[in-house]
């Protein structure tokens, strides 16, 4: 059809754009190593998982140690309390935030762990946010439980003086 | 050329539905065999590359997930195909070539419990004309099946005889899925799924994962006594449109075989694992190969014990055991294994990938010298 | 230890651009018609391509073609998918439009099995609603008086 045919087709534009929609369904797992980690947080307890060759203490245990190659999965209960070796501060505002901006995101090194885990710090101003702050989980009920990272509401300053940068200087 | 051989070869049994496994668990335990094997360790290790699928993980960039089982800290070389790892493997063939590394590890995995399968292989089909129409991978195969019955090249019979074969072969591949023994008449016997294709004629639904070492001239020889040498790979591929296809043909199959040096004139096999989904893709691919496709056995099909042929699918094929992105890397495992183990010395592997034999690579293996 | 797992939907809500060849043949079934498209060495591709598989060449003008053909190869669904055309036993099929060089895929309302074989003659049955998709053709039905 010609651009200015004047019969009934061109009322209609020509195709060029088709709606090319995927969805499909899984019930994925999360393996054994996860699994035992999030198993513990519906006892409110931090289980991570030792590499035997370097001894580096992983959250989650893993399949593999990303250095050596062997699972990392020496059972290894960790405190739920900690260091924040960074963070970052949310400011807009989108679907899936917790809560309204501004919050604090946090990268924690649990005492006892070699990999920091990510979650949020409420109770201070986002200003006050800064490297080293010690921090302590905050759990929610006991009827609210469940093997999810979500068992931890959210981390709170502990009180603690801030950890000496070289505490965790090696865990960035 | 230089002279690249398969030196190691580890597989997961196939199961049905691996409920325990997340990708770097998978991958980990194989990768750990192969290297083991090969008397290597994962730093020694001079180019890496897998092959999977995100979309059977319902993961994108699932295979950085799977990383972690090779080690990559401190940093190495490594790829990764988004197909089978046969063509992972002749990625890291190729990369030998250059001459600066000598040894790779290729590994693959693929966990089909996860999503629907059917639909997940919906996606590897062009997005206007076919895959809007949800035409699932067996109903295509069966398309092709129907048009070989056509030709009077095959006839229902032959189809459940590769299948009897193959799961007499597996009853001793402890990795295959499908292992229970059943006679040509017992299956004939079966309803069709979609027809012509019965349950028996389509491959089982696989998770698993595979690894092979590759080592290159004097370090394959230090490395293991019966390095399986790659004395020619190649990979060919077809128009994707069925309609534009002989789809009981495989000339893309014909002209890998002829580059990879299995043509016409080759010498003959002691041993042949071909990637054959389906059970008429085996008859097709035995034509392209210049196999003989009949025999003279009583059920026309050789299975190594009766008629002159080489030895097919000792190990079963993936009519016993199909895990997707695994099966065709698994051909080349199995045979270059079975050399290194002293069951023969020349064998011819083939994978295949798209639907109905729209791709496929075949490689010739031999050990040096005579009979072990 | 017991493994967890949860239930995923992965979802893409993509468009895609047709380009001019594609574009074209899915305008034409939208308005009911079919169209081929002609290769630099005389074929008739359909459903049309861009470029000819056969030597790289780009296409070139869209040929006309009527909605009846010849199956060429068949398989026969007794338990259709979701995702399937027919949501009742149908076939699959290769059908080569008359006029056409080379097959294309759709479904065959043929009731049963045994009203299909290779060679049997079709023609289309077209969706009232048409929106310039493959599925506006609804299926392929046996041309009436086509015996087995
Ligand atoms: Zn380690």
């Amino acid at each position: 059809m010609s651009d200015d045919a004047p019969d009934a087709a061109a009322t209609a534009a020509p195709v060029t754009m088709v709606p090319s929609h995927v969805r499909l369904t899984y019930t994925v797992t999360a393996g054994r190593h996860l699994s035992s980690y999030l198993r513990a947080l519906a006892d409110r307890r931090i289980v991570g998982g030792r590499c035997p060759v370097c001894t580096k203490v992983y959250l989650p245990a893993r399949g593999a140690c990303p250095t050596c190659g062997v699972p990392a999965d020496q059972p290894v209960e960790v405190a739920d309390r900690g260091t924040v070796t960074t963070f970052c501060v949310i400011r807009i505002p989108f679907e899936a935030a917790p809560f309204p901006p501004p919050y604090v995101a946090v990268a924690i090194l649990l005492d006892g762990a070699d990999m920091p885990i990510f979650h949020l710090v409420r109770g201070i101003a986002p200003e006050e946010a800064r490297m080293g702050m010690r921090v302590q989980a905050r759990w929610v009920a006991d009827d609210q439980l469940g093997p999810t990272l979500a068992s931890i509401r959210w981390f709170e300053l502990s009180g603690e003086p801030d950890a000496a940068y070289e505490t965790y200087a090696n865990h960035l | 050329m230089r002279d690249v051989a398969i030196i190691a070869f580890a597989q997961l049994p196939a199961v049905r539905r691996d409920t325990e496994r997340e990708e770097v668990e998978l991958v980990q335990p194989v990768v750990t065999a192969a290297l083991a094997q090969a008397g290597l360790d994962r730093r020694d290790v001079g180019f890496t590359i897998s092959g999977s699928c995100d979309y059977l993980l319902g993961r994108p960039f699932s295979f950085v997930a799977a990383l972690d089982a090779v080690a990559p800290w401190p940093p190495i070389a490594e790829s990764h195909v988004e197909m089978d790892g046969a063509w992972a493997l002749y990625e890291a063939w190729a990369r030998l070539q250059c001459g600066d590394v000598d040894t790779a590890l290729i590994y693959a995995y693929g966990k089909s419990s996860l999503g629907e399968l059917p639909d997940v292989l919906v996606q590897q089909l062009d997005p206007y004309y076919l895959a809007p129409l949800g035409a699932d991978a067996i109903s295509l195969a069966a398309l092709q099946a129907r048009a070989l019955l056509d030709s009077g090249r095959a006839d229902e019979r032959r189809l459940a005889a590769v299948a009897a074969r193959s799961r007499r072969a597996a009853a001793a591949n402890p990795c295959a899925q499908r292992r229970s023994r059943r006679e040509v008449d017992e299956l004939l016997a079966e309803p069709y799924l979609v027809a012509p294709l019965r349950k028996h004629d389509c491959p089982p639904i696989s998770d698993g994962a595979c690894a092979v070492v590759l080592a290159a001239g004097d370090v394959a020889r230090r490395l293991v006594p019966r390095p399986a040498w790659i004395r020619g790979i190649d990979h060919r591929i077809e128009p994707h449109q069925l309609g534009h296809r002989d789809l009981t043909r495989s000339p893309s199959t014909a002209e890998a075989a002829a580059r990879a040096g299995a043509g016409p004139d080759a010498a003959p096999f002691d041993l042949v694992e071909l990637h054959a989904p389906f059970s008429h893709q085996e008859l097709i691919l035995r034509d392209a190969l210049g196999l003989p496709t009949d025999d003279g056995t009583a059920d026309g099909i050789d299975d190594g014990d009766g008629g002159d042929g080489p030895a097919i699918n000792p190990s079963g094929g993936a009519l016993a055991a199909n895990p997707m992105m695994v099966a065709g890397l698994t051909r080349l495992g199995e045979a270059a294994a079975r050399l290194m183990a002293g069951d023969g010395r020349r064998a011819l592997a083939h994978a295949t990938s798209g639907p109905c034999l729209q791709q496929n690579l075949v490689c010739v293996l031999e050990t040096d010298g005579g009979a072990p | 230890m017991d493994v967890l797992s949860a239930p995923y939907v992965l979802e893409y809500t993509y468009q895609r651009s047709t380009g001019p060849v594609i574009g074209r043949f899915l305008t034409a079934l939208r308005d009911g018609r079919l169209e081929g498209v002609r290769t630099t060495t005389g074929r008739v591709l359909m459903p049309p391509l861009e470029y000819d598989p056969a030597t790289g060449e780009a296409t070139g003008e869209p040929v006309p073609l009527p909605p009846d053909g010849v199956v060429t190869t068949w398989a026969w669904v007794a338990t259709p998918r979701p995702g399937h055309p027919l949501d009742r036993p149908f076939a699959w099929a290769l059908i080569r439009i008359d006029g056409a060089d080379t097959a294309m895929l759709h479904a065959v309302d043929a009731g049963a099995a045994d009203a299909m074989r290779t060679g049997m003659r079709v023609t289309a049955r077209w969706r009232a609603e048409r929106t310039g998709s493959i599925l506006d053709l609804a299926c392929f039905v046996p041309v009436a008086g086509e015996a087995p």
